[in-house]
């Protein structure tokens, strides 16, 4: 008998195939935070035919807008979002590496402006993807990021 | 509006405008003839970090051209930096003035103070950034001094890790298809990603091997502070330094650069070779730096 991890949700956001142990990022792009409103849940490591493992998050409510869904691609180039209306699929699509980001990654040039206390700035990178390898540079002191994971804001 | 960030915002075409424009200034730099196409326009010089040449250099452009120069030292920038974002400072100094050259130690601040000033914006070095008039007076110096950009055979010496110097020139010899070479020790070697980001035909060599075949031998200090202890800064300092004896291979028309200051890594013999150019190259900052300032606020 099958199991059902994560049940079904009636209304919202579901984040399907991100690479295994990546959910948490995937909420911290998300801006959602311990504090939250929201009915979210998780799944981490659940099989996968096509990943061998996965993890899935879904967001209850809340049809998050494509700009934001489309910056896990970071993270998770091969993550699919699935918008849920009355428990079926309305739009289905996979997430594309966004050109711009702002405000999603921090330098990690100590000696960028971008990391400057009190200025008001907002880190902004230009993203680049070759062969599913997404890599970002900063707008403002030009270092490249080849590992994004460790520099998610 | 224009704005003088970074090398790489610049194209070959560019560039050459830039240095086509110098040298119809040139004679001006000299004093040799009088021109006040800047007159009336103010220069903000924010120098964020002491610098004396660079300043002086942009001060001397300015009034060459008839215009005026308002200077915040690094002394006045430092009591500023307490209380003050570089921001607001930019906010506040771009409605001063008609231009501002910023030299500062974070890396992308020229890029961030161009956002945020109503006037054009540029940068007179970064942290171990860009350094774009550098850059173009270096360019300017092996146009003059060769005859030509294309194809020449450089060599790059000394810290090649922390120069911004290099790393701003680096990407502009690609531009021109020179064959670059690298020399220096292990510990401030090229960073391979610049390496990567460059292209073209780079090579790590030593300059005994490549010293008759080079056109230009590009010089930078080997800072003592880089190494954990002085007895290595002795050993890897002494090998990087030229004489007039390691020239003597080197071909009639190579010239040796250098950004200046230097300390021991050109001996005072090379000063009288027919060699030596750094000091020609450091004059070359002011005829450059008329066809910024010209460009940017005419």
């Amino acid at each position: 008998m099958k199991e059902l991890v994560v049940s079904k949700i009636r209304e919202g956001t579901v984040i399907d195939h991100i690479n295994a142990g990546k959910a948490l990022l995937v909420l911290r792009i998300l801006k959602i935070q311990p504090g939250t409103d929201l009915t979210v849940s998780m799944a981490m490591n659940v099989p996968s035919k096509k990943m061998g493992k996965k993890d899935i998050v879904k967001v209850e409510g809340m049809f998050i807008q494509d700009e934001e869904l489309n910056k896990i691609a970071l993270i998770s180039p091969n993550a699919t979002i699935n918008l849920i209306r009355d428990y079926e699929i309305e739009r289905k699509f996979k997430v594309q590496p966004p050109e711009v980001v702002e405000e999603v990654l921090k330098c990690p040039n100590h000696a960028c402006i971008s990391n400057a206390e009190r200025e008001p700035i907002k880190p902004r990178f230009y993203i680049k993807t070759e062969e599913m390898k997404v890599t970002a540079r900063c707008h403002y002191c030009g270092r490249k990021i080849e590992n994004l994971d460790d520099y998610i804001s | 509006m224009k704005h003088l960030i970074s090398i790489t915002d610049l194209d070959r075409e560019d560039i050459s405008y830039i240095l086509k424009k110098a040298e119809e200034f040139e004679d001006v730099a000299m004093g040799k003839r009088k021109l006040r196409i800047l007159e009336g326009k103010i220069l903000g010089n924010l120098f964020f970090e002491p610098s004396t040449r660079t300043r002086m250099s942009f001060e001397v452009a300015m009034k060459r051209l008839g215009g005026d120069v308002i200077n915040m030292t690094a002394q006045e920038a430092s009591s500023v930096a307490k209380g003050e974002t570089l921001a607001d400072t930019i906010r506040v100094v771009s409605g001063y003035c008609d231009a501002i050259v910023i030299r500062h130690p974070l890396e992308g601040a020229a890029r961030f103070a161009a956002e945020n000033s109503s006037v054009p914006v540029i940068n007179a070095g970064d942290g171990a950034g860009q350094h774009p008039t550098q850059t173009l007076l270096d360019l300017y110096t092996i146009k003059k001094e060769c005859g030509r950009l294309d194809g020449i055979t450089i060599a790059l010496m000394g810290d090649l890790k922390y120069s911004r110097t290099i790393h701003s020139l680096i990407k502009a010899l690609a531009l021109f298809e020179m064959k670059i070479y690298l020399i220096s020790p292990e510990a401030l070697a090229l960073p391979e990603d610049i390496i990567e980001d460059v292209g073209g035909e780079i090579k790590k060599a030593r300059l005994e091997d490549v010293i008759s075949e080079i056109d230009v031998l590009y010089v930078t200090r080997i800072q003592k502070e880089r190494f954990p202890d002085e007895e290595e800064y002795r050993k890897v300092s002494g090998s990087y330094r030229i004489t007039a004896e390691t020239l003597k291979k080197a071909k009639d028309g190579m010239i040796v650069m250098h950004p200046l200051p230097r300390v021991d890594e050109i001996h005072p013999s090379v000063d009288a070779t027919k060699h030596a150019r750094y000091f020609q190259q450091s004059f070359y900052g002011v005829p450059v730096r008329m066809a910024i300032l010209s460009e940017v606020m005419l």
